[in-house]
């Protein structure tokens, strides 16, 4: 029965976490915005606190086990992102939290491996999961990393640079944390010789040596790693070493985009829908409300623009629901989320820009959260996959190619 | 509960009429455009579907089905999806039958309903646009202005399907210069009622749209839907608003689906075209934005099945999805290239239709 209600028990949460973000991360928004690579201490501490019993030791496709009582978590999961968002999407990022790295480990990890990382995350001081993929020559062409992984005895030693590493510093040298790291066991293999390995905090040869100035999400650290002589034990490589054998190692931390995609769009439509009530309550200020019930050609310039932001962005909240609804449902959601991180990631970009054009000084001006809101935006239309990466994806699935047929 | 799957009756009406539409509606989709003419025997087995007739109470001699606007977006997708002309000419009956079903009065009803459950077509139809560019369906130019304990309405209504033929005409009025808005019931050959000539449009071209004039055209007060209090016409212009999105996806997706089935055939620089990523992103832009309209389009039909007021919702939608499709369509015709523009092919058919959807209301209703 096609339905839009949200369960209950969604709704409250939805409307807990929509608190946290307005009486917690609202109030010092501006502030670690202009404090780049700062941490807000109080708030990290508190989020830590309240959520850290709920921590999952596994990710994503969970599925429903019980025909009965159908699993809500994904939903639940991307509604409150948004909430978060909405109140500040660098602060969300910098909550500590398994991470991707944690969505790695949970969905390519033994038993044994869940438990020896992930536990930890229910208890004790504040700690961050982070993955490494990108390195400075290549982003989104994963069959390239450089990395190297050699087997030398009972280790493996890394050799690589890693980039663009969200919670990179948190996870690898302030907390006790890891990092997980793609990294090649044969160039010659390409794509089947990317392996991901967990590298605990601390791990002599693991050296975080710069955290970037960056547009937006500034509350957020994006740190450079670099692996010199990095030596870890057999047991962390995710998956099986075997690279003729299978690819599953790389598949299973692919699969965890589908998973951490739809809650990337959650975060768009979040900062979106900050930009959009701001609008509409500057717009409310001086009596204009939106005429929805009045034919188009009567509309002022401003009432459609801010109509089409509107259905823009509530369009792709519901294929973002739709992708975690997927989810929930234990069926496979990969072109979902590729179609609603493309569109959410593009039309959180589209209107905040539109936002700042609509209000003029009040949105170029810092004295409001509009311009870092704009800011903050564009990162959901590149990480987690660019906008085109997943147009890429979506084409291949409506086309039926394979990454050979269409590249 | 959230849920993005239609029940398993819904799925078997939308799977039936799917069916029909790819077999029956699709093969006619190009004559009927050329022509102007949609077969009778076409338009008799659509009727034989009984989308109609199911929204007949029993004892009006339907099968009584409860109306729902979910049902209708999904079915309407389907039949826009084959051709839009034979959709609206398929569903004109439509126009009067629900109105009536959901806000007719008990007389109303029984004089109005047993006439479209019969086993002939039985056309019907609503008149709501209005030959101006400043048409606004919250200020009508029609308007109907009470005259001794009746109704006299005035002005002139355009995109009027059928109305040659049908057995009524469901008139969408203001109220003398109240703003309010009524919808009246004008039957056939009422003096003062003259459907002027057949519309000669861009696209819709198999559909015979009517101009018509009110003039001094005198309705019992007993003919306003709803009874002399009226009823509540911003719900269905809701119902039309919806319909209408929901047949623009259906346009949009038949022109997906036609340019992606052309690329994956299509050679050029000895690889298929839609291994080029200029084609295959505006293809999978085209999905995503399919998708988009259509999740606005339900959400709103949901909340019209709830009974809640949902004209934002369905004024949002329709707009994406007549944007939308538009996009698409434009795209269906720039994928194909030259091939596109020739009337071989009916990516151009669909463009000259999508582009309509700005204009569009009231041809439909779900």
């Amino acid at each position: 029965m096609i339905d839009f209600e949200l369960p209950p028990q969604v709704k409250q949460a939805r409307d807990m976490v929509h608190m946290v973000a307005e009486n917690m991360m609202r109030p010092i928004s501006r502030e670690y915005d202009e404090r780049e690579h700062e941490k807000p201490w109080d708030f990290l501490n508190a989020m830590w606190e309240a959520s850290k019993a709920t921590n999952p030791v596994s990710f994503g496709g969970g599925g429903k086990k019980d025909p009965s009582a159908p699993s809500v978590r994904n939903l639940q999961t991307v509604v409150s992102i948004e909430e978060l968002s909405w109140g500040d999407a660098g602060l969300y990022l910098s909550i500590p939290n398994p991470g991707l790295g944690g969505a790695a480990v949970a969905a390519a990890g033994t038993p044994e491996q869940r438990e020896r990382f992930l536990a930890r995350f229910r208890s004790g001081p504040p700690k961050w999961g982070a993955m490494a993929i990108t390195e400075p020559h290549c982003g989104s062409d994963t069959a390239a990393i450089t990395t190297t992984a050699v087997r030398d005895g009972d280790h493996w030693v890394l050799n690589g640079t890693k980039i663009f590493v969200t919670s990179g510093k948190m996870a690898a040298q302030e907390s006790d944390g890891f990092v997980v790291v793609w990294a090649t066991v044969d160039k010659s293999a390409g794509r089947a010789g990317i392996k991901a390995f967990v590298v605990e905090r601390g791990t002599p040869g693991m050296t975080v040596v710069k955290v970037e100035d960056k547009m937006g999400i500034r509350a957020s650290d994006t740190a450079m790693i670099v692996f010199e002589d990095c030596r870890i034990p057999l047991d962390n490589i995710l998956g099986s070493p075997e690279v003729k054998q299978s690819t599953e190692g790389f598949k299973g931390a692919m699969a965890t985009f589908d998973a951490t995609r739809p809650a990337v769009a959650a975060s768009a439509i979040g900062i979106g829908r900050a930009a959009l009530d701001f609008v509409r309550e500057e717009l409310e200020k001086h009596g204009i409300k939106i005429r929805y019930g009045v034919s188009r050609n009567k509309l002022t310039a401003i009432e459609r623009d801010f109509m089409d932001m509107e259905a823009n962005l509530h369009a792709a909240r519901l294929l973002t629901w739709r992708a975690a609804w997927l989810m929930d449902q234990g069926r496979h959601n990969n072109l979902e989320a590729s179609m609603a991180k493309a569109k959410a990631g593009l039309a959180v970009t589209q209107v905040t820009q539109k936002a700042v054009e609509l209000l003029g000084p009040l949105g170029y001006s810092r004295k409001y959260l509009l311009e870092k809101w704009m800011r903050d935006a564009k990162i959901n239309d590149i990480f987690e996959g660019t906008q085109q990466i997943n147009l890429l994806i979506v084409a291949r699935r409506i086309l039926g190619y394979s990454s050979k047929e269409l590249n | 509960m959230v849920s993005f799957e239609p029940s398993d009756e819904q799925k078997l009406i939308r799977d039936t009429v799917a069916a029909f539409a790819r077999e029956q509606v699709r093969p006619q989709a190009r004559p009927s455009d050329e022509s102007g003419e949609i077969p009778s025997a076409l338009v008799q087995q659509g009727w034989e579907l009984g989308l109609t007739q199911a929204l007949v109470p029993e004892e009006f001699g339907g099968t009584g089905e409860a109306h729902s606007a979910i049902t209708s977006v999904l079915l309407i997708e389907e039949l826009a999806w084959a051709d839009l002309s034979i959709a609206c000419h398929l569903l004109a009956p439509r126009l009067v039958v629900i109105p009536v079903v959901e806000a007719g009065t008990e007389a109303q009803r029984r004089a109005i309903l047993p006439r479209y459950a019969t086993t002939n077509f039985t056309a019907g139809t609503a008149a709501v646009v209005e030959p101006r560019w400043d048409f606004d369906l919250a200020s009508l130019a029609v308007k109907a202005l009470p005259r001794n304990g009746n109704f006299v309405l005035q002005g002139r209504k355009c995109f009027v399907p059928l109305a040659a033929e049908a057995e009524h005409i469901l008139v969408f009025a203001q109220l003398g210069d109240s703003g309010e808005v009524g919808a009246f019931l004008v039957e056939r050959g009422t003096p003062g009622l003259r459907v002027v000539e057949r519309e000669k449009n861009m696209g819709l071209k198999g559909l015979a749209t009517y101009e018509v004039e009110f003039d001094q055209c005198t309705v019992p007060a007993d003919q306003r839907l709803g009874g002399p209090e009226g009823c509540d016409v911003n719900r269905l212009l809701n119902l039309q608003r919806v319909a209408l999105a929901a047949a623009a996806v259906g346009v949009a997706r038949a022109s997906f689906e036609y340019a992606r089935d052309y690329a994956k055939e299509r050679k050029a620089f000895g690889v298929y075209i839609a291994q080029k990523q200029a084609i295959a992103f505006m293809l999978a832009e085209m999905a995503i934005e399919i998708d988009a309209a259509r999740l606005l389009t339900w959400e709103a039909a949901w909340k019209l099945d709830r009974g809640e007021d949902a004209t934002r919702e369905a004024v949002l939608a329709k707009q994406y999805a007549a944007n939308m499709a538009l996009m698409v369509a434009d795209r269906g015709v720039q994928i194909l290239g030259g091939h596109g523009y020739i009337r071989d092919h009916l990516v151009e058919l669909f463009l000259r239709n999508a582009r309509g959807f700005a204009t569009f209301e009231g041809l439909l209703t779900a």
